[in-house]
């Protein structure tokens, strides 16, 4: 007999206390899921920048906008976040970093190189 | 490979497909930071050549192969009802296998 699953829910948003862990896997999702919708915007960029000279002088223009700019910098985080979080999960795979303190310290990593990547972007691209 | 490995498969080829992205990305953004294409001719005899190219559609078929797993594990998390989860699934399907068509189209008319 199906027994009603009685156990409590909670999922206040604003009292649940995440653990860093859980944190960055959720930006690795989400990243994930922009730079999925972000591919048909970077093929049509692609292919506008070998169809002919004007297209690669469309593309080079777009991307010294200083909106573009901006809009790189702030993808090069999310972008070095996933990357960042997916090595650390290949660690995880090989048993590095799988205890309870050592993955918050890697998590921590992630977080820390996403940053630095940040800040090495933006003081080259702005 | 059996039905039981299907999840492996997955699994493995999310691995592969980061890793050969990564090298691929690092190689690229080393040479255009470096070495940026001032031209169109420059730009589209680099991407011509035919190791570059042949690269960039593996990093290209890599990006689709990696993104069809992580976001079929996504949907398979959230959508529960199958109807709406195999019509999601084949959307996505078709977009990313029109990407893939897209690419090979703009590789090849940039070898000729």
């Amino acid at each position: 007999m199906i027994q009603k699953d009685r156990r409590p829910v909670f999922l206040d948003i604003t009292r649940i206390d995440l653990p860093i862990t859980a944190v960055i896997s959720i930006i690795h999702r989400s990243t994930g899921i922009l730079f999925f919708l972000l591919i048909p915007p970077l093929i049509y960029l692609f292919d506008l920048s070998l169809s002919s000279w004007q297209g690669f002088e469309a593309v080079s223009q777009l991307l010294d906008h200083w909106l573009a700019r901006s809009l790189l910098v702030l993808l090069s985080w999310g972008f070095a976040h996933h990357l960042l979080a997916g090595i650390r999960y290949l660690l995880i795979d090989v048993d590095i970093g799988v205890g309870l303190e050592s993955s918050r310290i890697t998590a921590w990593c992630v977080v820390g190189g996403g940053l630095i990547v940040l800040f090495a972007v933006a003081l080259t691209v702005l | 490979m059996n039905r039981r490995s299907y999840g492996l498969r997955a699994w493995i080829l999310q691995r592969l497909s980061a890793v050969y992205m990564t090298v691929y990305l690092l190689f690229f953004i080393l040479h255009v930071s470096t070495n940026p294409p001032q031209s169109y001719v420059a730009w589209h005899g680099w991407m011509a050549g035919p190791v570059i190219s042949l690269a960039t559609a593996l990093f290209f078929i890599a990006i689709l192969v990696h993104a069809w797993v992580g976001i079929r594990d996504v949907i398979m998390d959230y959508v529960k009802p199958p109807a709406l989860r195999f019509s999601l699934l084949s959307l996505i399907g078709m977009v990313l296998l029109i990407c893939g068509l897209w690419v090979l189209r703009i590789l090849i008319q940039v070898s000729q």
